[in-house]
């Protein structure tokens, strides 16, 4: 959990982001229009965004929260990488979540690693806006 | 019960039967002398309500494309395969073989398909991963190793680099002493859909559709037996579009490669009778069977309206079916075979050219070869047991299937009035018109399952997701790595710098890449290196989200 001090109001800022060379983005799309329908300021990378562009992007665009998407098998090396680079930018109090075709033992790495929630294909998207405003703007019903 | 009180027998479709039927069971004999019931009641090899009216195998192909459709040859069993590394696959391919499959289908690696070598840092993490890596003429010749190219024949899903794959099967049939001319498969080829649903466009759409066009001139004047495309709705529907955006969207990509085809002065008859498409076959069976009905009828209309093209086999909408892979559960994963039964039931009453049935455990990781077995079995007991295939187009003149077989087609009209007034495919590509169109689908869709209307079977809030039965070593990478540094090494660099040089001018020049690209697959230029130099030329996609 963020400290309650750094804590921000308004809108919920996210960048969305498909690392790697795969061209599934039919689940990235869909979350990105339940986030931006709910209220969310949401940033899109397009396909094959880097480590290096994800990273600068979500600290130019000064958002709280990115999210990964994978479904060619390929979440550990770049889901990894993204973590990696935020830590060396001192960026890491940056909430991180991730979707895709991810196997149990690798979620599990990767939830040690820092990404907070991990949601396999067909996850309800009222999940996924719920959790991100549960845990960026506990305090407010209506956080945007 | 007496005579008169029978419901009157069908009409005989006398004409269609002298003219169409006899012929060509004459020319090609169907695979039994009768058909019959387990009662022993006859099978005639079609059934109609009236006399006259096109049959099989009659434009505009409604009813099927072959007049004794299954009676005489059962669809090809192609199941796509490929992973790890070019000599795993190749095992994964003699054991589909062996078990009775009838063509090769290849699945690359993503590198391979956006046209990275193994040993690129765009690689990095993704070799071996969805596919089977294939850097060079060498990779090909192992994932091919014992098996005859002059017999098998090999669909390959590859887009962006089809050109560089074509380039390699024709050098390694040199290679080999097999005469190209006689090699049969198929390659993907189709760039359009890459950009609306796919993702694996590397240059901008201009250049890619020019080298679409020069593997459809090479192979018109090289290989008569290979199919220089496959124009696909697969993943425009797995991308989330209806059934009717399917067909729409697909054939409109049809239309821009036969426009490009034209422009480049290729003859449309020879081109034409060379086009094959790619369909999905997702859960609304009855709707299924009537998309590809009248994705039949319509493309065959359209070629005869749009482009003038009297010849009847120019006009045929011949085509592969794949099992909807987003309609698979990770939970309770026995369940999907039951749902690719019933998807590949609709592909086969619909009349499919061939198919690949999915594995009940895709939805979780590439199959497992228990899996693997148990799909393509699914298609050789539909072949073999169930008797759907004795009658050509059996639910042909259902009120209910023609109805919706109408409809499917006034939709797809629609749209793509839709996009003539939008400039053209491209342009509607350009504008952001199909994406949005897909896009909403997909929004209702997922709102429909959210809300429970139409969660799937066996599926729950909370419930096990099985581990991945299948995981690809990730010691593959390294090996690959290592068999690309060894390749680099034993290579004449001087030849491989002036085979890249006439790539570059060919590419400028507008001239057909093929016999450029095969030569340098041949001095031992990888597919990384031609993609590079071609990008060189045309400029790097860059997605704008």
């Amino acid at each position: 959990m963020p400290d309650p001090a750094s804590r921000r109001s308004g809108p919920i800022r996210v960048l969305l982001a498909k690392p790697g060379l795969d061209g599934h983005d039919r689940g990235i799309r869909l979350v990105l229009r339940a986030l931006r329908d709910a209220g969310m300021e949401v940033i899109y990378t397009g396909l094959r965004a880097t480590p290096g562009s994800i990273v600068r992007a979500a600290l130019a665009e000064d958002v709280e929260a990115i999210g990964l998407s994978s479904l060619s098998g390929a979440h550990q090396q770049h889901f990894t990488a993204v973590r990696e680079q935020l830590e060396a930018e001192g960026a890491d109090d940056i909430l991180l979540f991730g979707g895709g075709i991810i196997p149990q033992n690798d979620a599990e790495e990767l939830r040690a690693a820092g990404f907070t929630f991990l949601y396999p294909p067909g996850t309800p998207l009222d999940r996924i806006v719920g959790d991100l405003r549960a845990h960026l703007r506990p305090e407010s019903e209506e956080g945007g | 019960m007496t005579s008169a009180d029978r419901p009157p027998s069908p009409p005989r479709p006398e004409r269609w039967l002298r003219d169409v039927h006899a012929p060509a069971v004459a020319r090609s004999p169907e695979r039994r002398e009768s058909f019959e019931t387990s009662s022993g009641i006859p099978l005639a090899p079609l059934y109609a309500h009236e006399a006259e009216g096109a049959g099989p195998g009659e434009f505009p192909f409604t009813r099927g494309l072959h007049p004794s459709m299954y009676r005489s040859r059962l669809w090809t069993m192609r199941q796509y395969a490929g992973y790890s590394s070019p000599a795993e696959t190749n095992e994964r391919f003699r054991f589909l073989l062996e078990k009775g499959q009838t063509g090769l289908s290849v699945a690359f690696d993503l590198p391979t398909q956006i046209g990275y070598d193994s040993d690129s840092p765009e690689a990095l993490g993704e070799v071996g991963r969805v596919g089977v890596p294939i850097s060079t003429l060498d990779d090909l010749d192992t994932l091919l190793d014992g098996i005859p190219l002059d017999r098998v024949s090999i669909s390959m899903t590859i887009n962006s680099t089809a050109p560089v794959l074509l380039a390699f099967l024709v050098a390694l049939a040199r290679r080999r002493g097999v005469d190209p001319r006689v090699l049969r498969g198929t390659v993907q080829n189709d760039i359009l859909k890459e950009f609306i649903a796919r993702g694996t466009q590397r240059f901008p759409v201009e250049p890619s559709v020019r080298l679409a066009v020069d593997v459809i001139e090479y192979a018109a004047q090289e290989l008569p037996s290979f199919y220089p495309i496959s124009i696909s709705g697969y993943h425009i529907r797995e991308a989330g579009s209806t059934a009717v955006e399917e067909v729409a969207f697909t054939l409109a990509d049809g239309i821009a490669y036969l426009e490009a085809c034209r422009s480049r002065g290729l003859d449309l008859v020879q081109v034409g009778r060379r086009l094959s498409f790619f369909f999905n076959a997702h859960n609304h069976f009855f709707e299924e069977v009537a998309k590809f009905r009248a994705a039949r009828r319509l493309w065959a209309t359209i070629c005869r309206e749009r482009f003038g093209i009297e010849d009847d086999k120019a006009t045929q909408l011949r085509f592969h079916t794949q099992t909807g892979g987003s309609t698979l559960t990770a939970q309770e994963p026995a369940n999907n075979v039951v749902r690719v039964t019933v998807q590949a039931l609709a592909a086969v009453l619909g009349g499919t050219q061939s198919l690949h049935t999915n594995s009940s455990d895709e939805a979780l990781s590439l199959p497992s070869q228990e899996a693997a077995q148990v799909a393509l079995r699914t298609q050789q007991i539909l072949a073999r047991e169930s008797g759907v295939t004795e009658v050509a187009d059996p639910l042909g003149g259902s009120p209910y299937v023609e109805a919706l077989t109408d409809a499917v087609e006034e939709g797809a009209r629609a749209l793509l009035s839709e996009i003539d007034t939008r400039g053209g495919t491209v342009a509607a590509i350009a504008d952001g018109f199909i994406r949005r169109r897909i896009e909403s689908s997909a929004f209702k869709a997922q709102i429909a399952i959210d809300s429970g209307e139409a969660t799937p079977v066996g599926v729950s809030e909370d419930a096990e997701i099985p581990e991945a039965p299948f995981r690809v070593d990730p010691a593959v990478e390294r090996e690959r790595r290592d068999a690309m540094a060894r390749f680099r090494a034993e290579r004449d660099e001087t030849v491989v710098t002036a085979a890249r040089g006439e790539i570059a001018r060919v590419a400028a020049s507008g001239e057909n890449v093929l016999p450029a690209l095969i030569a340098a697959v041949e001095s031992r230029v990888t597919l990384g290196e031609i993609a590079e130099t071609l990008a060189l030329e045309f400029g790097e996609y860059r997605d704008d989200a």
